[in-house]
């Protein structure tokens, strides 16, 4: 009987919500009033479920990073908030782990120790264990001595994804973390990807510029326009796993994204201005931003 | 392995012929008080024999051990912190920016006032000329830290202390390194300078006094020689550390 009086009950909130994004709005202010300030996000709401696979698309430097790093606890917002589990995210946490895609695998430690690095078990033996396991499931065994500088770009990748996993998070964020890798890896490492969320049943937030990563990995795919972006439409991809892109589902939900974001899908831009150009002015301010960034 | 046969015999090559050289020089010349490559070996072996030479060697390095290895333990913390925080980089840059230009040479009459004739003077030059190099180098090599790294560790919950040595430390390490070869090189060869300051041991010493009692350049090229290949051996012993696995991810080569 006290039990269903209890104060905490799930009521306040929509079933099974992991992430709740709530009225977010993001402007970068110019530090020094010299140039204007960047309005990125507008208006932001969305619900991830507990375990759930969501993409996020829309075209360079729409924000979608951005919205990454306010979920991750590492920008602030300008207003409204994240929540994960009701709590509203103000920091880095480590339940809540981020992957990158410029690789944050640290190059001092070898495949094991990087692994390691985020490991909460308290015994060496329970350490070991966790370390082996998740270096198995990204498939490096036999690698575990060997330092990031002498593995390919997707085995780094691996290191990175293995070494979120092993810290036992609940949700991951991953930010294009297959960006800097060629199309075959990338194709692999999708597919990767599905099968060990699978098993593993986190909640992801994946950010990609690739509509067809989206469609194949996501549960649902959020669109997002140019900047300052809202979200334009949000996509369920109900296709069994693993998901061939020939599937006429799967074409017929990649052409309804390209005509969200406003392109066919032969690229041409289905709108009055050309996305195509938006870009590459955006791809300049970007740089910018990240010698910033760096403090 | 042919590679490796030519890095050795390509300088062999060159240093036979730089000692034919100059032993034909010296011949052609006529001196009779520049010394040609069998005198230098001759007077090495008579300084080997009075039992100075060895003695000599272990007082320099004695001077610059000490002072190079206080120089590390003050330039890194320093640096670090320099690089880490704004302010203080702010603060000291300047002053380490108008101190760093001021050769070492500069400050023996300081030296000479502050320490008197003793170890201690030289100590304090071969100091002084590492802690720049050093510094500078540990402070570049934190401001240059890739920020991936930083935000990877404070997402697994790592900050405070714990970042400094498992994160800042470890990725600016290369970099530091880089630095400590520089300044290890010109510890080595501030020493020469540091020990004309009237000290009565060393392989500066030596030099000084080979050529005031007697003009025995043969002794004070001797002197130089050892000079050159203790740097060439110190140098081997840094660029060793420099194939490290925890540091060669950060050097070319
Ligand atoms: N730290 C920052 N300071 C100022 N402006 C920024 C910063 N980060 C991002 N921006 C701006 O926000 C826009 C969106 O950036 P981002 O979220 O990285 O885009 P995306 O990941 O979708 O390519 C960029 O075009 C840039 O102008
Ligand atoms: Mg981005």
């Amino acid at each position: 009987m006290i039990m269903q009086m209890n104060p905490h009950s799930t009521e306040t909130r929509s079933p099974r919500a992991k992430i709740a994004v709530r009225d977010l709005w993001m402007t970068f202010k110019s530090p020094d009033k010299t140039k204007p300030d960047v309005h990125v996000l507008e208006d932001i709401n969305l619900e991830i479920l507990d375990g759930e696979f969501v993409c996020i698309v829309g075209p360079s430097g729409c924000g979608k990073s951005t919205l990454l790093n306010i979920a991750g606890g590492f920008f602030q917002a300008t207003s409204g908030a994240v929540r994960i589990e009701d709590k509203v995210v103000t920091a880095p946490d480590s339940r809540h782990i981020f992957i990158f895609q410029e690789n944050g695998v640290f190059p001092w430690l070898n495949v094991e120790d990087n692994v390691g690095f985020g490991v909460k078990r308290s015994t060496m033996a329970e350490r070991k264990k966790v370390v082996e396991h998740y270096v198995e499931m990204v498939g490096l065994t036999g690698f575990g001595k060997t330092y990031p500088r002498e593995l390919s770009g997707g085995m780094r990748q691996r290191v990175e994804i293995a070494r979120a996993l092993a810290a036992e998070p609940d949700v991951l964020f991953m930010d294009e973390p297959f960006g800097a890798l060629d199309y075959l890896t990338r194709l692999r490492l999708r597919a990767e990807v599905t099968q060990i969320w699978q098993r593993e049943r986190k909640t992801v937030m994946f950010v990609t510029h690739d509509v067809d990563e989206a469609v194949q990995l996501a549960d649902r795919v959020v669109v997002m326009g140019k900047r300052p972006s809202r979200i334009r439409d949000i996509v369920a991809v109900e296709v069994p796993r693993p998901r061939d892109l020939d599937d006429p589902e799967c074409r017929r939900l990649r052409d309804h994204i390209f005509g969200v974001m406003g392109l066919d899908h032969s690229g041409r831009a289905t709108e009055i201005r050309g996305v195509g150009a938006a870009e590459e002015e955006d791809e300049t301010e970007g740089k910018v931003v990240n010698l910033a960034d760096r403090r | 392995m042919r590679a490796r046969l030519e890095s050795l015999l390509l300088p062999l090559a060159v240093a036979f012929g730089f000692v034919a050289c100059w032993h034909f020089a010296v011949k052609w010349t006529g001196s009779d008080i520049f010394p040609t490559p069998r005198q230098v070996l001759t007077g090495t072996w008579e300084l080997v024999e009075k039992g100075v030479l060895f003695k000599y060697i272990v007082a320099s390095l004695f001077r610059v051990a000490t002072g190079y290895l206080l120089a590390v333990f003050v330039g890194i913390p320093l640096g670090l912190l320099m690089g880490w925080f704004t302010r203080f980089r702010m603060a000291l840059n300047p002053a380490i920016q108008v101190l760093r230009p001021i050769s070492p040479i500069a400050w023996i009459p300081v030296a000479i006032l502050w320490f008197g004739v003793s170890d201690v003077a030289p100590i304090f030059l071969i100091f002084l000329a590492s802690l720049f190099p050093i510094t500078v180098a540990a402070m570049a090599a934190v401001q240059n830290i890739q920020l991936v790294y930083i935000r990877a560790a404070r997402n697994f919950g790592i900050g405070g202390l714990e970042l400094f040595k498992k994160v800042v430390l470890p990725a600016a390490l290369p970099q530091i390194l880089t630095g400590l070869r520089l300044a290890l090189g010109v510890a080595w060869l501030v020493v020469v300078a540091a020990e004309m300051i009237a000290v009565n041991s060393g392989l500066g010493y030596l030099i000084i006094d080979a050529r005031n009692a007697g003009k025995r350049y043969d002794l004070v090229v001797a002197g130089m020689a050892m000079i050159g290949l203790i740097g060439l051996g110190l140098d081997f012993l840094v660029r060793r550390m420099e194939t490290l696995d925890e540091v060669r991810w950060g050097l070319s080569r």
